[in-house]
């Protein structure tokens, strides 16, 4: 196999630069530049290729299999100047056997030798794109394995059920205890019930990766450009005095209390005979309407422009002077206090997510349960039709499997030989 | 061809197990002139281990060599002394017909089956080596020195490469009890540098049916309406019998953990690894300690002799310990042990250095069959030496090879597990290991095989007429059914459980569900009662699992996919850059000719088979180009 290398460390001028080499050649290629460590522990060397020293870095070498990757692995963290990182690369490649990782392929391999599983390789991506403290959270969760634990426990509580159930069939002549079915229907209820709850936290664990939307949403010129500029801190929509200025829809993506927010400037609703400001009226209700959270602002005296959904903020818009429990983007009152509003709402809603967090996952949990239920019916409605009650639990194991791995049906006779003494 | 060599026979199949008879008849049937060269006529179709055929899984296996016009089901259904149909209460998709066997019918009436086979001629003579063209084998070597030259040859061998047998601390030389084992054919086959494995398999010792105290014992009579193997067959000849059943107790299991390091395999002396599903009456009592007794099947060996087979306790102790043991069971106090237990090791060669035709990848015209490759049953081996004759004979007549699939048969799932996954135990076949077990069913074994072995000319003309008018029947009749449209009104009204305000469905719809049977439609259209109660049943049986084929076809067809990409045999897995070394190895060592088959690999993962998908294509352009 080859060994490659690559930039770790974002390209451009830095404090330092990362090259990563993996692969059977890295010490090799540490060797090379006179600078691999006896051991484990971080050295620094002067990395020295062919004669001449290129610069003086601090080197980590992994031996595999105890590395990201599972193969040897090194490390130079060298000084993160553009002109040093190439000619540490330059010559790397002109090193025999070894080439330029593909993109993604330390991360791949890490996948091939069993150091990660499809769900934490999606964690790990959405951990390097996490850019507030919940995504973070999560991300780490699951590049930490929790989905992947949490399918091992279905899993194992699943095949313990099948095997119950293939022990039955299998070995009918055998000496099997017969009726299996109480302990079937516990793991599949059990299982059925955790299942269904990861499932529906999955919209927020969405959330939480792809942000909520707090559309902000109110009369024409009741400032809620304003209000979402000060918000954002930064001139994102354009604001006037003229009613109706904003048409189309402005997002402005934030963090705010450690959540994504994307938050949605909207055309101010209003009876209109513009052509284009009543197109532009119509996304705005219909992307309102879809939002996470809504700010309403109401103008003296009215009364909102949409019914109010529960968690939803009415405000008095344009309260300059903060007088009337409301807001305003041009002097800053009550700003503060709805950040801490909409976080506090959204706070609440984030705490519902699980580890599953794609729609991937979604979609393999609910065929899980489904099958599930089906299987738990039967038991009730047809118990003698063993054979189709086993179909489902393997229906759902396999949809479950999607979310990590694979399931075997070397994993069933284990369960089988180890729990019940075959063989007459 | 210029030079058409004069040669004796187009196959030789080594060895008259069960695996070489089926191979050898399965050869001759599709018109090959073969061989059967087996050391005597004694070895042909003997029973070497329990007096049984069928079951689980297994039962499917000989349903499947029948409905491909094989032997062992016929010759079963002579033999059985009792019929059981396994799960009789669960339903058809796992239900296995099962016999009890009189060893001596069997026998005789395989023997009858081959010297009566056109096609076939029996000699007898130990083969000691093979004669090789180059790297290819084109013969056997008897021990007289004498040559037969062939195009294919069939191993069927057993046990016989490095076989020891344990008593106890007392081992010998053998293959099966009495019989000695080949020595020189195991060197050649040493230097085909096949990777070879050590697997163990016991017997329990052979009981004096005179000698049981049969009174007070629970006895187990077959079944009153037998289900038989072969689908030409109506109903047993032999006179029918019960099997006692008995159990060991503490003192049994006292005796046996007394004495448990004079046990060849407790003692050290045994280094194979050994079925779970068969442990010895040792490792029962050490694996399962919490356990009281363990159930024993005594089971009469013929109607001719007076031995009986306690099923349940073999073992490698000393013969007075087995004694011992033995005597403390009730009923067999005073048992007389005509034969002790033993257990007996050998080598095997790794299935994964075999096609999916059973022949050696390196070695042309070898193939091989039955236990030698790993697996253990008189079924497995009869699937094995089935699909080995008839491969061996479609390549010496130019004929098309015998494919199977894990979707239409046992015997290919049993084939893919072996050539891709090898074995860790003894291969027992399970109905669990179908992927398809809804469709894969011992009753539609006809159905799904015999139109493949009248393609390949294996199958009779009684066979071919009896299936023609079975498979017209059943049309006709799915056609009638299909004509009737009945209202969920009138099925609830004939006593189904369904909501009479449901849609209407045709006959066959309405069969599906599992509480609507041929009565219930006959009370609505009287003029379905003339279809003949053979086809109802069969209909009924298809119908009831006619939704879940449907959802399974999704995963044929995903199956299918995978197979139909074809990995070339130059494929080079060690060119592949981000394979682990270990896979690779894997790879390398069992060549998969499929996407398909490569994807059950073991330890194969996603992200090596997007690698591999990915190289294929590759090198696909690159040819395009």
């Amino acid at each position: 196999m080859d060994t490659v290398f690559a930039l770790g460390s974002a390209s451009g001028k830095a404090g330092v630069a990362v090259i990563r080499v993996s692969g059977p050649k890295a010490h090799d290629a540490a060797r090379a530049f006179e600078s691999l460590p006896n051991d484990q522990r971080p050295a620094l060397r002067h990395l020295t290729y062919q004669g001449e020293v290129l610069d003086s870095a601090l080197i980590l070498r992994f031996d595999a299999p105890a590395s990201f990757t599972g193969e040897d692995v090194v490390e130079f963290h060298c000084h993160g100047s553009p002109a040093i990182v190439s000619a540490v690369l330059a010559a790397l490649s002109s090193m025999d056997g070894l080439r330029q990782a593909e993109a993604g392929e330390f991360t791949r391999r890490a996948l091939e030798n069993d150091r990660l599983d499809l769900a934490q390789v999606e964690g790990l991506s959405d951990l390097i794109e996490a850019e507030t403290e919940a995504q973070r959270r999560q991300a780490m969760q699951v590049f930490r394995g929790a989905l992947g634990a949490k399918t091992d426990i279905w899993r194992s509580d699943l095949i313990r059920a099948a095997a119950l159930l293939e022990a039955t069939i299998d070995f009918a002549d055998e000496d099997v205890p017969v009726d299996v079915y109480p302990e079937v229907k516990t793991l599949l209820s059990s299982t059925l019930t955790s299942v269904l709850s990861e499932r529906d936290g999955v919209q927020v664990a969405e959330r939480i990766r792809d942000g909520f939307e707090v559309a902000i949403i109110g009369p024409p010129n009741a400032g809620k450009s304003t209000l979402l500029n000060a918000l954002a801190g930064r001139d994102a929509a354009i604001t006037s005095d003229v009613a109706g200025t904003t048409r189309d829809i402005i997002e402005v993506r934030m963090s705010l209390a450690g959540l994504p927010v994307t938050l949605l400037d909207t055309a101010g609703l209003r009876e209109s005979d513009d052509h284009v400001e009543v197109l532009g009226i119509e996304r705005a209700r219909q992307r309102a309407d879809d939002a996470d959270l809504r700010v309403i602002l109401v103008l003296d005296g009215e009364a909102p422009i949409l019914e109010p959904r529960a968690d939803d903020i009415v405000l008095s818009a344009k309260d300059d002077a903060g007088e009337n429990r409301g807001v305003s983007g041009k002097t800053g009152a009550g700003v503060d206090a709805l950040v801490s509003a909409v976080g506090d709402i959204l706070g609440k809603r984030a705490v519902g997510a699980g580890v599953a967090i794609r729609e991937r996952h979604k979609v393999a949990m609910d065929r899980a349960a489904i099958s599930l239920g089906i299987a738990h019916d039967r038991i009730e409605t047809a118990p003698e039709y063993a054979e189709l009650i086993a179909e489902e639990i393997r229906d759902a194991i396999r949809a479950l499997d999607s979310l990590v791995g694979r399931v075997d049906v070397e994993d069933l006779l284990d369960e089988i030989f180890t729990s019940f003494c075959i063989g007459k | 061809m210029f030079h058409v060599k004069h040669r004796d026979f187009d196959v030789i199949v080594v060895g008259g197990g069960h695996a070489g008879s089926e191979a050898a008849h399965a050869s001759a049937r599709r018109g090959a002139r073969t061989a059967l060269v087996t050391l005597t006529h004694d070895g042909i179709g003997a029973m070497s281990c329990n007096p049984a055929i069928g079951g689980l899984g297994k039962g499917h296996l000989v349903r499947e060599i029948d409905a491909l016009d094989g032997v062992m089901g016929r010759v079963a259904d002579k033999a059985g002394i009792q019929f059981r149909l396994l799960n009789r209460r669960k339903g058809p998709a796992v239900q296995g017909p099962r016999a009890q066997a009189d060893r001596a019918i069997y026998k005789a009436e395989m023997q009858a089956e081959l010297s009566g086979t056109e096609n076939l001629t029996i000699i007898f003579g130990e083969v000691t080596d093979l004669m090789m063209k180059g790297s290819d084998v084109g013969g056997v070597i008897l021990a007289d020195g004498s040559e037969i030259s062939a195009v294919s040859v069939v191993l069927t061998t057993g046990t016989f490469l490095r076989g020891v047998i344990h008593i106890g601390d007392v081992s010998r030389a053998g293959g099966r009890f009495g019989e000695a084992p080949s020595i020189k054919l195991a060197e050649r086959i040493d230097e085909f540098g096949l990777p070879l494995g050590r697997l163990k398999t016991g017997t329990p010792p052979r009981i004096k049916a005179s000698s049981i105290n049969w009174d007070g014992l629970e006895m187990q009579p077959g079944d009153d309406c037998p289900a038989l193997f072969s689908f030409l067959s109506s109903k047993p000849s032999a006179r029918q019998i019960s099997c006692g059943i008995t159990h060991t107790n503490e003192k049994t299991h006292d005796i046996i953990r007394d004495n448990l390091d004079r046990s060849a395999m407790y003692g050290g002396h045994i280094d194979g690894v050994g079925p779970r599903y068969c442990p010895s009456i040792e490792d029962k009592v050490v694996r399962f300690a919490d356990k009281e007794r363990h159930q024993v099947f005594l089971e009469p060996e013929s109607l001719s002799t007076d031995l009986i087979y306690p099923n349940g306790i073999s073992t490698s102790l000393p013969v007075e310990v087995q004694e011992n043991y033995v005597h403390s069971i009730v009923g067999l106090e005073a048992a007389e042990i005509v034969q002790p237990g033993y257990a007996i090791e050998y080598d095997y060669v790794d299935p994964r250095a075999l096609t999916a035709n059973l022949r050696l990848k390196d070695v042309r015209g070898l193939y091989l069959a039955g236990q030698i490759n790993g697996t253990t049953g008189y079924e497995e081996a009869g699937a094995q030496g089935l699909v080995a004759g008839l491969s061996a004979a479609g390549d010496a007549l130019g004929l098309d090879t015998a494919s199977f699939s894990r979707e239409t048969s046992y015997i290919g799932v049993m084939i893919d597990d072996l050539v891709t996954r090898g074995v860790s135990e003894p291969y027992r076949m399970f109905t669990s290991r179908a992927e398809f077990r809804l469709s894969l069913r011992a009753d539609n074994a006809d159905q799904r095989l015999t139109a493949l072995g009248l393609s390949l000319g294996c199958v009779g003309e009684a066979r071919r007429k009896a299936f023609e008018h079975k498979i017209e029947a059943m049309e006709s009749a799915k056609t009638r059914l299909d004509g009737f449209q009945f209202t969920s009104r009138q099925l609830a009204g004939a006593g189904a459980k369904l909501s009479a305000d449901g849609p209407s469905r045709t006959g066959y719809d309405a069969l599906s569900l599992a509480d609507v049977d041929w009565d219930t439609l006959e009370n609505i259209e009287p003029g379905l009662a003339d279809v003949p109660g053979e086809i109802k049943t069969q209909i009924k049986r298809d119908a009831l699992y006619a939704h879940y084929i449907e959802r399974q076809k999704r995963d044929v067809a995903l199956m299918r996919k995978d197979e139909a990409l074809k990995i070339p045999q130059d494929f080079d897995f060690e060119g592949l850059s981000g394979l682990s070394n270990e896979l690779t190895a894997k790879l390398v060592k069992i060549r998969p000719e499929s996407i398909g088959q490569a994807g059950r690999v073991e330890g194969m993962t996603p992200a090596a088979l997007t690698l591999i998908l990915a190289a294929l294509r590759k090198s696909e352009r690159q040819k395009a180009v």
